[in-house]
């Protein structure tokens, strides 16, 4: 019966060549914009570390002063002063915690002549590496012994290792950063997640290349390397020494491996904050524990020109189904006296309801195909777009499938406005007409 | 023409007309807004600097200790001086489209309690304000004694120049010479009013926060260092930048030459504006995408009426109408149509405008952007409307005589 249907359909839109062109482009229109859109939108919002995200949190506490707070409504900041996130580490309460702050690397090439350049660096602490999965080419992390020993020693990306050292194995070998000898104990595989989630509001970008250079937290202080943001919640009497100063400039980050130790450390963290309310420090009590995902939502990061983007996209599609209802409607009432036929032949509502969806469903998928050559155009536009993000959009293989759900979802609905009115029609002055 | 007899028959197509009308609706909601999207980008790449931009470039050094700053300063002055067709070399911590240094919340009251906004101090060496070009609208520029030296992070107890959109803020309707007002412990005055000094960075404000800037003169010293302002014709400007860059490797080759950000200030502002090109491209390929699919949703429609109507039009020829009379019939049904798809259409556009302003910072749909809508909507009509109409006015009046 299928076989039949699509025969009737496809030769249906054969005879009107015109209207069935029209309503196919209409369509692909529609869905190239609306696929382009959803590809970097996934993009951006996508899960930098599936594996890892759910067991990722990130604490916030709020120290600054009594005024403008209420309770239950004041969010906590975003960034940590260092005591406090000195405090969280140490506790050691989840399975892996590591504080961090985003600065400058100036990196002085071994190479006569060569010129120093700035690279993106990390300044955290030991369990980093651990806790966020990164993988090594060769060696490994520092320890937290390092950590406390301000030990000269650095990790770095394969793509600076490339830089340097022609990618050969640098473990061991010393590099020149901030005017200090650092020793090379690791090198990391490629390793960017996208969104760049540990650096939100530290003042780096959010997607793109991955950092160079990642070197103990106090190692770097040490050598006077500064956090690329900091906001202070106090006058600040000496802003070059951060650890005292009434700043916040890390974020932290613990691993916690089941909902109980999440519930535990959600109590540790009010606890902890309750005891700095009563020790003076704060007078904000508000807490707050997301985890990768929800943190990303709540610093909105994706652009809010890809959200119009998509919005405007959808807002097309949504046009061009109700222009492909139109068209399908004037098909199947042009075709009024054939239903009438079929209808006075013993076909019932359902077959003529059957036939008209099927001829729909025959444009959708027409309309994804082609769509899917517009998307792959608009993907072209995009990645020529100055946008850090630019060269990851990419259609793969979710949202190739995704492209013919939507045309075929966008088509069906478009066809049964069309559909049903083809089969509701009374034979007999359809067949008197004729 | 009477227009009882379109309406009748439209009532025997409601769902069609409907459909169409509906079309038109959606299509002048996005329109509308879409065009107003790229209206204000528009204005915000054309926004007015206030400052002499083909005519300065900056170069921006990095990676030299504190205590060199003062040395770094000075070689780098007097090479960059010497530089044939230099006009002046300046310090100067922000730059316009450039480097963001000095974007601070300031209050109008010692004690902080009046907060007056997040602004953005310009801390400039002799010679930037000058070469920047700004224009001076009230009070007086920078004196030499003006210029002192300072040790923290900003000076203190200075005359600044702030900007006519920032004074107007702060002080509506009042003299803002003679005004002061902190920055944190640090106290200002103001002796001067610029026209407009815009921001480093002014896609991120909205409205007249874009030139919300102070001017605070200073001698350079460790705190203002490594961010020059360079002056020069705008002929000789790329040749000029280009020895400049040259000419950091010798004196100073401890620093840092950020190749981003040394730029003539032309193409920092080009590159900080690429984004909003993008997104302008791709608002008009969707409305361009928009009213195509419209009109070859209303060609579609009117042609498949036409064919169904080609009876009744032969009779009316042969009873006398003309061909004119057939063309104005569906002229007018499309007006009808679209004009009742323009009304729902301006809600539709008026209720998009408000999600848009609640999730991004767009500011009310002005109305005049409605009947602009509409029009273009009533031309797309009859543009898309007239193959068919003309088709149907062809239609000879022997049809009539025939059966089917």
């Amino acid at each position: 019966m299928f076989a039949y249907y699509l025969e009737l359909a496809l030769r249906s839109l054969k005879r009107n060549r015109v209207l069935t062109a029209l309503m196919v482009m209409a369509l692909a229109l529609g869905i190239g914009a609306t696929i382009t859109t959803l590809t970097v939108l996934r993009l951006l919002s996508g899960d930098p570390l599936p594996q890892k995200s759910a067991q990722l949190f990130y604490p916030q506490i709020d120290p600054n002063a009594k005024e403008g707070y209420i309770e239950g409504q004041t969010k906590p900041d975003q960034l940590m002063a260092y005591p406090d996130a000195m405090n969280l580490l140490q506790a050691h309460r989840g399975t892996h915690q590591a504080a961090m702050a985003l600065t400058q690397a100036k990196v002085m090439p071994k190479q006569v002549n060569a010129r120093p350049f700035f690279s993106d660096a990390v300044m955290t602490t030991a369990d980093f590496f651990a806790m966020f999965d990164a993988p090594f080419q060769y060696g490994g992390g520092w320890t937290a012994a390092d950590d406390d020993g301000r030990a000269q020693l650095v990790v770095i990306a394969g793509f600076l290792n490339d830089k340097l050292f022609a990618g050969a194995n640098s473990v061991g070998r010393v590099i020149r950063i901030n005017d200090h000898d650092l020793r090379i104990v690791g090198v990391l595989k490629p390793w960017a997640p996208q969104p760049r989630f540990y650096a939100q509001d530290l003042g780096g970008r959010s997607y793109g290349d991955g950092d160079a250079v990642f070197l103990p937290l106090q190692t770097a202080r040490a050598m006077e390397m500064g956090p690329q943001d900091t906001e202070c919640y106090a006058a600040v009497p000496d802003i070059r020494h951060l650890e005292t100063a009434p700043c916040e400039w890390l974020g932290v980050w613990v691993e916690l491996d089941s909902g109980a130790a999440v519930a535990d450390y959600k109590t540790f963290l009010d606890g902890y904050v309750k005891q700095q309310v009563a020790l003076g420090r704060f007078q904000r009590t508000e807490t707050s524990l997301l985890d990768l995902m929800g943190w990303l939502r709540q610093e909105q990061v994706v652009p809010d020109d890809v959200r119009l983007q998509a919005g405007l996209a959808f807002g097309f599609l949504l046009i061009c189904v109700v222009n492909t209802v139109g068209l399908l409607l004037a098909k199947c009432l042009r075709r009024s006296a054939e239903i009438g036929v079929r209808r006075a032949l013993g076909a019932t509502r359902r077959e003529i309801f059957t036939q008209f969806m099927v001829e729909a469903g025959i444009v959708g998928l027409a309309g994804g195909v082609l769509g899917l050559l517009f998307a792959e155009l608009g993907l072209l536009g995009i990645r020529h777009q100055p946008a850090e993000y630019a060269s990851l959009a990419h259609l793969d293989t979710w949202m190739f499938m995704f492209t013919f759900v939507v045309a075929l979802v966008a088509s069906l609905v478009a066809g049964i406005l069309p559909a049903w009115r083809a089969c509701v029609l009374a034979p007999a002055p359809q067949l008197k007409a004729a | 023409m009477q227009i009882q007899p379109i309406l009748a028959a439209l009532r025997r197509h409601r769902l069609a007309t409907l459909l169409i009308a509906l079309e038109i609706a959606l299509a002048c909601a996005v329109l509308c807004n879409a065009c107003f999207l790229i209206a204000n980008r528009i204005a915000l790449i054309h926004l007015d600097s206030g400052v002499d931009q083909s005519s300065l470039a900056t170069v921006q050094l990095t990676g030299y200790e504190d205590n060199q700053a003062n040395d770094l300063n000075a070689r780098v002055l007097a090479g960059f001086r010497g530089i044939p067709g230099m006009q002046s070399v300046s310090v100067l911590n922000s730059i316009p489209f450039g480097a963001r240094r000095g974007t601070a919340g300031m209050t109008l009251d010692q004690a902080g309690q009046k907060f007056g906004g997040v602004v953005e101090f310009y801390v400039g060496g002799p010679g930037s304000l000058k070469a920047l070009g700004v224009k001076l609208v009230a009070g007086r520029g920078p004196q030499m004694d003006d210029f002192q030296a300072f040790t923290g992070l900003m000076p203190n107890n200075a005359s600044v120049q702030i900007t006519r959109a920032l004074a107007n803020h702060l002080w509506p309707g009042a003299d803002p010479l003679g005004k002061t007002f902190w920055l944190g412990d640090l106290q200002y005055r103001v002796v001067g009013v610029i026209d407009h000094l815009v921001r480093p960075d002014p896609g991120g404000w909205p409205g007249d926060r874009k030139d919300w800037s102070i001017f605070v003169p200073a001698q350079t010293g460790v705190f203002l260092s490594g961010s020059y302002l360079l002056r020069a014709d705008p002929k000789d400007l790329p040749r000029v930048l280009r020895e400049a860059r040259d000419m950091v490797r010798k004196i100073a080759p401890d620093a840092v030459l950020d190749q981003e950000g040394s730029k003539a200030l032309d193409d920092l502002r080009a590159e900080g504006f690429q984004k909003d090109r993008a997104m302008i491209g791709m608002l008009v390929g969707v409305i361009a995408a928009l009213l195509l699919v419209t009109a070859l949703g209303i060609v579609g429609l009117a042609s498949f009426w036409v064919q169904q109507r080609r009876r009744q039009i032969g009779i009316r020829r042969a009873i006398g109408a003309t061909r004119n009379d057939i063309l104005r019939y569906f002229q007018i049904e499309n007006f009808l149509i679209v004009s009742g798809g323009i009304a729902l259409g301006m809600l539709l556009a008026y209720a998009l405008n408000l999600v848009l302003m609640q999730h991004y910072e767009l500011p009310r749909l002005p109305l005049y952007y409605l009947p602009i809508g509409a029009l273009i909507l009533w031309g797309l009509g009859q543009l898309a409307v007239l193959g068919p109409a003309l088709r149907a006015a062809a239609v000879s009046p022997v049809v009539a005589t025939r059966s089917v």
